[in-house]
């Protein structure tokens, strides 16, 4: 069964079944999306906690490590009960609140995922940076903000494996979509949803088809993280 | 010896509860190269970092070109003035030119590449302007951290050990540099040093720090000939004082 499967699983790839791509370009529009919010949003977070010492400031850390280890089912919950017409958001009906069942509820629950990866990644980067350096720059006639800005420099690889972290743990997830999404046809199946739905229906060669595409994927994802932090911790 | 650039008065640096620095009094002039020796831990560093403007005094007062300063760090025109060599040099991941020019380019000076290539010239480096910094053996690495201090002509240049990983040939052509510098521009220059050798080469005059305190600030010649202090003569003949 296997071998007749994965022999049909490549010529979906290869025939690049119309129904499979769409899921693939969904998949990737809705995490690339949460990923540009989570990395607006975590860099300058990760960079000031990296940087500054402040009042509370093991507080936020503690919570981002929490949020770090998350598991997105658990977000995903959250987010439905905010968004769902009853919750605290939803019962709104403000527009530019994303309904649940929509990419955009999708989106929201990537966000709360990745967000605190890339910050915490990029405050571990910013924090391998030899504490000396930022006093020697000033000292060489640096303005604070000068020297900050070459801190962020140095831990710049650091910082580009915490958004490809970032991306790793939202294309990959299947909890929080699953629920805030719903697993729609044609508007919020997304590759981890899809796998699951076929594989219930006994489709071995169509889930398969669509792990190989998200293995594939992740897998690159992952060399190219290993391949910076080679770069950036070597 | 011309009005004095630092006048230190009753300087003390503490940490958590360890008084590290204790400077009854303590005048750099102008011009001069004042050699501080001393044993390891006696407050060498902590004592160039008040003079950077890196740290302030616990208690005390310093005065810069006759400006109290000991309330925090100084404007930034009185701070770029300064320049200090660190003993543990930490450089930027990118070409040793870049690093160089460093200083340069956060003052937006434009012109930047000629005085660049003639300090790592000087110092012998000019070959490895290219280079990643990350690559460099801890000499080069210290000669690119003199270079990227010199290249700014600071009216005060602070050094922290500046040879202590060098051969005996580099430590000719850095202490030559050092001498050149201050001919020139007539920059002021506070050298701390272990090696009592190198101060009495460069200084003119040269202090003893132990414990944090000064036990003996004299011009070199009475330093090492006639030193009125008992650790003095110690510390030059080569015994440990504590
Ligand atoms: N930031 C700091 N916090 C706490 N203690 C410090 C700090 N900086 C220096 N010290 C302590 O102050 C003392 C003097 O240190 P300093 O680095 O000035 O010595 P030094 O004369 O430069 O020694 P060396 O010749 O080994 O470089 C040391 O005992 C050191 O442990
Ligand atoms: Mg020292």
């Amino acid at each position: 069964m296997l071998g007749s499967a994965l022999r049909q699983a490549v010529q979906l790839i290869l025939g690049l079944d119309s129904e499979v791509l769409r899921i693939v370009l969904l998949s990737l529009r809705v995490s690339a999306t949460a990923l540009a919010f989570s990395t607006l949003m975590g860099v300058p977070l990760g960079a000031w906690l990296g940087l500054r010492r402040f009042f509370a400031r093991r507080l936020v850390i503690a919570a981002i490590y929490t949020g770090m280890g998350f598991p997105p089912v658990v977000v995903g919950l959250a987010v439905y009960m905010l968004l769902s017409r009853s919750g605290p958001l939803g019962s709104l009906g403000w527009p530019w609140v994303p309904g649940l069942f929509t990419p955009g509820a999708m989106v929201i629950a990537q966000i709360i995922i990745a967000t605190p990866l890339v910050a915490g990644f990029t405050m571990a980067a910013v924090m391998g940076v030899d504490p000396n350096l930022r006093q020697q720059l000033i000292s060489l006639g640096a303005t604070s903000w000068q020297a900050t800005r070459a801190v962020l420099r140095e831990a710049r690889q650091g910082v580009v494996v915490a958004v490809v972290a970032g991306f790793g743990s939202v294309i990959s997830e299947v909890g929080a979509v699953m629920l805030v999404g719903g697993n729609i046809e044609g508007s919020t199946r997304v590759l981890t949803t899809a796998i699951v739905l076929e594989t219930h229906k006994g489709n071995f060669s169509l889930a398969l088809a669509m792990g190989l595409v998200l293995l594939a994927m992740t897998f690159a994802i992952n060399i190219a993280v290993l391949r910076l932090q080679g770069k950036a911790y070597g | 010896m011309g009005e004095p650039v630092y006048r230190l008065l009753g300087v003390t640096r503490v940490y958590g509860a360890r008084k590290v620095l204790d400077i009854a009094s303590l005048d750099v002039y102008a011009g001069e190269i004042l050699g501080i020796v001393g044993p390891s831990g006696a407050g060498k560093s902590t004592l160039l970092r008040l003079l950077g403007f890196l740290e302030t005094p616990t208690s005390g007062a310093m005065a810069f070109r006759g400006q109290r300063v000991n309330g925090g760090a100084p404007s930034l025109a009185v701070r770029r003035r300064v320049t200090m060599v660190f003993q543990r040099p930490v450089l930027l991941s990118d070409s040793v030119y870049a690093n160089v020019a460093y200083g340069l380019r956060v003052r937006g000076v434009t012109d930047a590449r000629e005085r660049v290539e003639k300090v790592l010239d000087l110092l012998g480096m000019l070959p490895l302007r290219k280079e990643d910094a990350s690559t460099l053996s801890g000499g080069e690495a210290q000669r690119v951290a003199l270079a990227r201090a010199l290249v700014v002509e600071p009216e005060v240049l602070l050094l922290d050990e500046p040879t202590a990983n060098l051969d005996p040939a580099h430590v000719a052509i850095i202490e030559n540099v050092i001498r050149q510098a201050r001919e020139r521009t007539g920059m002021t220059i506070v050298l701390v040093t272990h090696n009592v050798f190198q101060a009495r080469r460069l200084a003119d005059r040269v202090a003893l720090l132990v414990g944090g305190r000064l036990v003996e600030v004299a011009p070199t010649k009475t330093f090492f000939e006639s030193p009125s202090a008992p650790e003095t003569c110690a510390f030059i003949s080569g015994e440990m004082v504590y």
